[in-house]
């Protein structure tokens, strides 16, 4: 369907689609298999300027919104969802920079990030605080001109091999969550370490560790905000980048509806193509037209924020949720559509079943985005008359 | 350094049209990609220029739609581009292509090194490097799979031969054509890609610099197609019968009429 | 302006009458067996040439009605590396000697180099009628600007009417550079060669696009005409049991040049790269143990072809990953496929199909393979293989 892209945005999408036909597709087995981080990929989206979409030109980017994003994970995604993962997560950690850094802090950090020569991640999740993230306990005291962080990080994307660490933690304990702060870390600051890397169902090419922090001290310069801010910080960065989760959801559903057509018309059963049953037609005729509604809703909510709306939690939490349950449903069905080929690994489509799942969990579970929606939604009907 | 990579647009598909009146290629129809092999003749300059500093101009002779390589070129990271477009041009044999860019070379007159890639994926010559460097007056090194280092006015390098390499040095200005061993050619960059929208690119009719007319396109050229032909198609699933002895002679005999041996 | 022109090789022509079904113009006649054009009704449109399936009419633009004179005999390039020739040479010696013979010409080979009196010996059993000699030291090693320098001058010299020289690295780098010299035509890599007699015209063929297109190229009005000839194409000369031949010694003031050899390495990295191969010999489970990839190795040295395996025979442990191909492995689409003893299930076929010519050997007959297959022999590839490596040899000699 014709979106109506910008000429800049067309461009942005064949880059990312380049890049992905080009250096993703072709090693995203390997990758999977060996579990082993795409630095060669992140090398090419440097060099293609697309790790400083986001950033604004004053510090060496391009100044792009959450929908020019979602172009370049969606395409990514196609390819593979790990590394499609690695990239969004990257600008999950620097966006509270960028949103809620002062003038030194955005100098500092991302002209770097705009280049690529420095990679971010985000740290929020903990052990006890997975859905409920108020339930945070990495606590930040204050101690002359520093903090120092005690507590552990878990399932941090990018964990170990990223540079800068934008961390939640608490500075004042007895405020609850309105005691949060958000932290810049760097990699190989004294009393911060990693745990080892997690063994991942599917996305198995992203890093998935924890952060851990022993009387780690960080200087006062790199808190974002001020103290207090850090739930909002957090929140609102989720919201921007949800979408994104969303376009790597319609990405991978999409590479899977691609190879389960091209199969159907390839495998011949009972003496003729199986895309000539309307068994296997109609799962197509599904599987297409939910992608389209998910790629639509995730386009307009994306546009919706970049247009500088105030609010869209809701929305955001909408185009997450639609799309992750409809990537899951799709990668199913493209197996189903293959058999017992797509069950195997030679054929990319069970790696993409694997991937999918995370995106119905990640970056709030699709019952805590139901949560969101239904929240905003009686909110919204409390003020009716 | 300056450097010249000459580059030529070529149809991406194998269909191919073919001008029953001059039986030179119909290309209008077909969608342009840069011939892949100058792939490497750009990527390789643009190493250099990163290296030493300089400018890399691409350069080409084609149809007015070649300026979408030009800019394809520039969005990689090339810094100037001329086309040469003329319809007195057109149907140009390797001869009459290899006078036509050495004049417009003597035109743009700086230049330390120009890069071809070995050969195009259409013409499969593998004619227009050596030939223009002769109508240069300068050297050439053809199948170069790697640069070893650059002076000021010498470069060394390894050129692939059947049985392994040898390594030449070739003053400066000189002419290399390249091979896929060399690099591996980059992604454009969304910069150079913005670039390439609005920059502009130079094209160079007859008029715009020193040629003789009757040495270029299809009068210039000395060899002249006179018919294109579909090699034989193969046909389906033949199954080759007899004794052994008579399979194995039929089947050196259909590897003798497809050419393979 | 030049114009076109129509006209029949009678030699080719067999009067079997498709370009008169296909004229539209009824511009066409057969008499006593010849198309014969009738130039008052012709329009050149072509249809004749498309329909000719003996490649017997042409339409051209600039040939002249006389021959080129002051040109004569045919000339072939001999390259040699160290001393030795190159295969290449006997093979266009071989053609050479047949267009001679057609064309009624003499037939001269051209060898440059240094110290080069064992190679005249060894050359002079080939029916040549002379042979060009240039000793130099200047020569010893093959570098385009000297090469070109004394190559250009003796043509310049002694006027041949033909010229071919091998389509290697160094015919495809040298005789580009004279021949621009000369400012004449020059056609790369041709696969086959013939000549028009009467017009005395070299018919030079040879693919484009990948093989995807023939192309028929003639030089009609410079001197010499030029090729340089695929390898492996043509037939080898006929060794004669007595040497005789003419011998002319030539030396030319080779002024200095400016590339310099330094040195030479063997490359001993690997064989072919797969995804670049023009031939794979393809083995699978019906290979049966890791040792038995030998006989394919055998065939695959005599064509000078890659070796690559089906899943099958990577999991068995019999060949290393990177000779799979498919689905799980690489890519490839060579112009020749030879898959032995590969049944061919869907995540082969999706790795090879695009080959341009397929050739299955299996035991059984119902294989998958087959059904993609452009030839197939149903049978024991352990007794095929040999025997078809064995015939090779002899055709391709070593």
């Amino acid at each position: 369907m014709n979106y109506f892209l910008t000429e800049e945005q067309e461009m942005i999408k064949n880059l990312a689609r380049k890049i992905t036909d080009e250096k993703v597709i072709p090693i995203r087995q390997e990758l999977d298999e060996k579990e082993e981080f795409p630095w060669e990929v992140l090398k090419v989206l440097s060099q293609s300027d697309l790790m400083g979409l986001f950033i604004p030109p004053e510090y060496g980017g391009f100044g792009f919104g959450c929908f020019e994003m979602c172009l370049v994970i969606e395409e990514l995604s196609r390819g593979c969802g790990g590394v499609a993962v690695t990239f969004a997560a990257n600008a999950l950690g620097a966006y509270p920079i960028f949103l809620f850094g002062n003038e030194e802090q955005k100098k500092k950090y991302l002209p770097d990030v705009a280049r690529g020569k420095k990679i971010c991640a985000f740290g929020l999740t903990e052990a006890e605080a997975g859905s409920d993230a108020a339930a945070i306990r990495t606590s930040a005291i204050k101690q002359g001109n520093e903090y120092i962080l005690n507590g552990t990080k878990q399932w941090i994307t990018n964990g170990g091999e990223a540079d800068i660490y934008t961390v939640i933690a608490l500075t004042d304990k007895s405020k609850g969550i309105r005691g949060a702060s958000a932290f810049i870390l760097e990699k190989g600051m004294d009393g911060f370490s990693f745990g080892k890397k997690e063994k991942k169902m599917g996305i198995r090419c992203s890093a998935t560790r924890e952060l851990v922090f022993e009387d780690c001290r960080v200087p006062q310069e790199n808190l974002i905000g001020r103290e207090g801010m850090g739930f909002l910080i957090a929140m609102k960065t989720l919201d921007m980048t949800r979408p994104g989760i969303g376009a790597q959801s319609v990405g991978i559903a999409q590479g899977a509806f691609e190879e389960a057509l091209k199969y159907s018309r390839e495998r011949k059963q009972f003496g003729q193509s199986i895309s000539s049953f309307q068994a296997i037609q109609h799962m197509l005729a599904d599987m297409a037209t939910q992608i389209e509604a998910a790629r639509a809703l995730v386009y307009a909510v994306a546009r919706f924020i970049d247009s500088g709306a105030k609010e869209f939690s809701r929305e955001s939490a909408m185009a997450k949720l639609f799309a992750s349950d409809i990537a899951m449903n799709v990668t199913t069905n493209a197996v189903q559509i293959m058999g017992g080929y797509g069950y195997m690994r030679d054929y990319p489509v069970e790696k993409m079943m694997r991937d999918a799942k995370i995106t119905q969990i990640y970056e709030g579970t699709n019952q805590i985005q139901r949560n969101i929606i239904a929240l905003s939604l009686i909110k919204e009907a409390s003020s009716w008359r | 350094m300056e450097i010249i990579v000459c580059i030529k647009q070529v149809p991406e598909s194998t269909e191919v049209k073919i001008n029953p009146q001059t039986k030179t290629l119909v290309r209008e129809s077909v969608k342009g990609i840069i011939n892949p092999f100058d792939m490497y003749a750009i990527e390789e300059a643009l190493r250099l220029k990163e290296k030493l500093g300089g400018k890399v101009t691409a350069l080409s002779m084609g149809p007015p739609q070649a300026e979408e390589s030009l800019r394809e070129a520039i969005s990689l990271g090339v810094d100037e581009a001329i086309l040469l477009s003329d319809k007195s041009f057109a149907g140009a044999d390797t001869l009459a292509t290899a006078y036509t860019l050495a004049q417009a070379i003597k035109r743009i007159s700086q230049f330390d090194l120009i890069i071809c890639g070995k050969q195009t994926m259409d013409g499969d010559t593998a004619q227009v490097g050596p030939s223009l460097a002769e109508k240069l007056g300068i050297p050439h090194v053809a199948y170069v799979r790697k640069i070893n280092e650059v002076k000021t006015d010498s470069i060394i390098l390894e050129q692939m031969v059947e049985e392994g390499y040898r390594r030449i040095k070739m003053s400066l200005p000189g002419l290399i054509t390249v091979v896929k061993e060399i690099n591996e050619p980059r992604l454009p960059s969304l910069r150079g890609k913005m670039r390439a929208k609005s920059v502009e690119i130079l094209i160079w009719g007859v008029n715009d610099f020193n040629i003789e007319k009757e040495k270029v396109g299809l009068e210039g050229s000395p060899t002249q197609v006179i018919k294109i032909f579909a090699p034989q198609r193969r046909k389906k699933g033949e199954i080759l019968q007899g004794d052994i002895d008579s399979q194995v002679e039929q089947l050196v005999n259909k590897l003798k009429e497809s050419r393979v041996i | 302006m030049k114009t076109l022109d129509i006209w029949v090789i009678e030699e080719k022509c067999n009067g079997c009458q498709l370009c008169f079904k296909a004229c539209p113009y009824n511009a066409i006649e057969i008499i006593k067996k010849k198309a014969v054009i009738k130039k008052e009704n012709c329009n050149l449109c072509g249809a004749c040439v498309n329909a000719c399936r003996f490649e017997a009419i042409f339409i051209a633009c600039k040939v002249p009605l006389e021959p080129v004179v002051g040109y004569e005999g045919i000339w072939v390039f001999v390259e040699q590396k160290n001393g030795k020739l190159a295969p290449v040479v006997y093979e266009i010696i071989g053609e050479g000697r047949r267009l001679a013979q057609k064309l009624g010409a003499s037939l001269s080979a051209v060898l440059l180099g240094s110290k080069l009196e064992h190679l005249v010996d060894e050359l002079k059993f080939y029916h040549l009628d002379r042979i060009y000699l240039v000793d130099d030291p200047a020569l010893s090693v093959f570098m385009d600007e000297p090469y070109s320098f004394v190559l250009s001058n003796l043509i310049k010299k002694y006027k041949p009417e033909i010229f071919l020289g091998g389509a290697t690295s160094i015919g495809r780098s040298l005789i580009p550079r004279v021949a621009s010299i000369l400012e004449t035509g020059l056609t790369a890599d041709c696969t086959s060669l013939d000549v028009d007699v009467a017009k005395r015209l070299l018919l030079q063929t040879r693919p484009a696009f990948g093989g995807n297109i023939m192309a028929t190229i003639i030089c009609p009005e410079k001197r010499p005409q030029m090729a340089t000839v695929r390898p492996h194409v043509m037939k080898r000369a006929a060794k004669s049991s007595e040497g005789k031949c003419e011998i002319i010694k030539e030396k030319f003031a080779i002024p200095p040049f400016k590339t310099h050899y330094l040195d030479f390495i063997e490359d001993i990295m690997e064989n072919v790269k797969l995804e670049d191969a023009d031939i794979i010999v393809s083995g699978g489970r019906g290979l049966g143990k890791a040792e038995n990839f030998i006989i394919l190795q055998e065939l695959a040295d005599v064509l000078g072809a890659a070796i690559g395996a089906s899943r099958a025979a990577v999991d068995a442990g019999w060949i290393s990953y990177s000779h799979q191909i498919g689905q799980t492995g690489k890519t490839v689409s060579p112009k020749v496929y030879i898959a032995c003893g590969i049944s061919g299930a869907i995540q082969h076929l999706a790795g090879m199909q695009t080959s341009e010519i397929i050739i299955a050997i299996n035991k059984d007959p119902d294989a998958p393979i087959f059904q993609s297959a452009t030839y197939g022999i149903v049978g024991d590839l352990f007794e095929i293989i040999p025997k078809l490596t064995k015939k090779l040899k002899e055709i391709l000699g070593n």
